[in-house]
């Protein structure tokens, strides 16, 4: 079975894990399709944006945890997985989650990773290594804390215990939460919203608010203005401003 | 003896309390037996409604006191944990199920019983029944949502004066007080629940639901929030094959066929 079903909704894809009996399980072969599958996505000028999606029970359980134990320490220091997450983090166009059910460990990080997340009212985050004597390998530690704060990023690590919808709209987790048989449709309707933009506004500043939990703040501030001033010399500004200040839509080609 | 009778008919699951002897209060086994009762209505589409009633003269009691037993040189018991994982369980699954509830008040519903009952959707009681906020009189706290939902059904003034005072409140005295939906006669009262439960498991089941979801965001939502809630779920409702049915029996006015989906 295709751990990946693929649809194109006008420039949105939307990708749905498809691997029902494994709860959605991140094993190295998804994480390779996702991978491929967004670098064929970034190359593909007629998708502007990108929609990551599960089932109704299970965005991602997390990863594979037979493929996991069969992992020696060697075996894990040269794990492909490193790199199919740096794959994934490098898609350059906007990357939205839209979480149904239970997000967890890898399914969690997944989320981490996407620029935008909304949930249904039915979704759970959590990253429940430590449950396991293992620990959040996939940036698990390293973004949510940077997403929600020390205090509940620590509580979630360290207890192992998951959060409901509602405290990850509260601690910034997520951006909005719909009834779960609307979560796709209102996911696909902001990607859409996005797509409507400018590419190249849209990937600098994708690269900018990335740029936010890399650098300090000087330093940021420095990146975004060389972004902003790259922007001057598209056609496609001259074409957003020229249509703002004729009141009509802009049509923008990507150059 | 079971500790609780499951049955179901035409689309309506009764849950009979069946404690008699110590007016139906709940134990361990009482809890389990409702929770896996639950599951079952959670999961099977043809049940539509849920009917939660009482054995012999009582509707519940609440907690079993000879369960709470103190042994005045013991350390202190903690409450807290039974009210954690049987209690407050059972009020939330009944919030969230997505079928009408309806609490047939038989006779007296105590404590965890009032609240239990008041929490339910819609609620009928027999004229003989009442409901009798016991806790303060132990010392203890009303629970099972009983703090929430006093101020909301009966208003500031009069939830403090029944969780405070712990007084019996008449079944014809909760329904001027508009905490109860009906009271009926004791002679008319399982004829009266029979036709009330029928009638609503043959509703649009689904529609039914989410009107319950609606009501339940509303406690907490703006006005703002609420009109969200209701565009959604009026998007929800319209893609039902009930909605359908609904709209062509009115043209064709005829009687409706819901399936509740």
């Amino acid at each position: 079975m295709n751990p990946l079903i693929l649809t194109q909704h006008d420039s949105v894809l939307l990708i749905t894990l498809n691997r029902p009996k494994a709860r959605n399980a991140l094993d190295n072969a998804t994480l390779q399709r996702l991978a491929e599958e967004l670098e064929a996505a970034a190359n593909d000028a007629s998708i502007a944006a990108c929609v990551i999606t599960g089932d109704v029970r299970f965005f991602a359980a997390g990863a594979d945890l037979r493929e996991m134990a069969e992992k020696d320490l060697p075996a894990t220091f040269n794990d492909l997985r490193p790199q199919l997450w740096a794959r994934l983090n490098a898609f350059p166009k906007p990357l939205v989650a839209a979480v149904n059910g239970y997000a967890l460990g890898a399914g969690c990080e997944l989320v981490l990773l996407c620029d935008l997340a909304v949930a249904g009212d039915n979704a759970q985050f959590g990253l429940p290594e430590i449950k396991l004597g293992i620990m959040p390998g996939a940036g698990g530690t390293q973004r949510l804390i940077r997403c929600v704060g020390k205090a509940l990023a620590s509580r979630m690590i360290l207890s192992g215990e998951s959060i409901t919808a509602q405290t990850a709209l509260q601690a910034g987790l997520i951006s909005d939460i719909y009834p779960v048989e609307l979560c796709v449709d209102y996911a696909l309707a902001l990607a859409k919203t996005l797509s409507h933009h400018a590419p190249l506004a849209l990937q600098a500043a994708k690269q900018s608010l990335r740029q936010a939990q890399e650098v300090p703040l000087q330093a940021g501030l420095i990146q975004e203005r060389q972004l902003f001033t790259l922007l001057a010399a598209t056609a496609d500004r001259e074409e957003g401003i020229a249509a703002f200040l004729e009141k009509r839509p802009a049509h923008y080609r990507g150059c | 003896m079971e500790t609780l009778l499951c049955e179901v008919t035409r689309g309506v699951m009764t849950l009979t309390l069946n404690r008699p002897d110590r007016l139906n209060s709940f134990n361990v086994a009482l809890h389990q037996a409702l929770a896996k009762c639950l599951t079952q209505a959670e999961q099977d589409d043809s049940i539509r409604c849920v009917v939660i009633t009482g054995a012999g003269r009582g509707f519940c009691a609440g907690q079993d006191l000879n369960d709470r037993n103190v042994d005045p040189n013991g350390p202190a018991p903690d409450l807290g944990e039974s009210v954690d994982k049987l209690y407050n369980p059972l009020v939330k699954r009944l919030a969230a199920l997505r079928k009408p509830v309806i609490a047939a008040v038989n006779g007296v519903a105590a404590g965890a019983g009032a609240t239990l009952a008041l929490g339910c959707d819609i609620v009928i009681a027999s004229r003989q029944a009442s409901f009798v906020m016991a806790f303060s009189r132990l010392g203890l706290v009303p629970d099972s949502g009983g703090t929430w939902l006093l101020p909301r059904l009966a208003g500031r003034a009069r939830a403090a004066g029944l969780a405070l005072l712990g007084g019996k409140l008449s079944a014809e005295q909760a329904e001027a007080w508009g905490l109860i939906w009906q009271v009926v006669d004791d002679s008319e009262f399982s004829a009266t629940v029979e036709q009330l439960a029928q009638h609503l498991a043959m509703q649009p089941t689904y529609g039914l639901g989410l009107i319950k979801q609606a009501l339940r965001a509303a406690e907490t939502n703006t006005l703002a929030q609420q009109l969200d809630v209701e565009r959604d779920f009026q998007r929800l409702a319209g893609r039902s094959s009930d909605y359908r049915e609904g709209v062509s029996a009115f043209l064709a006015k005829r009687p409706p066929q819901f399936t509740g989906k």
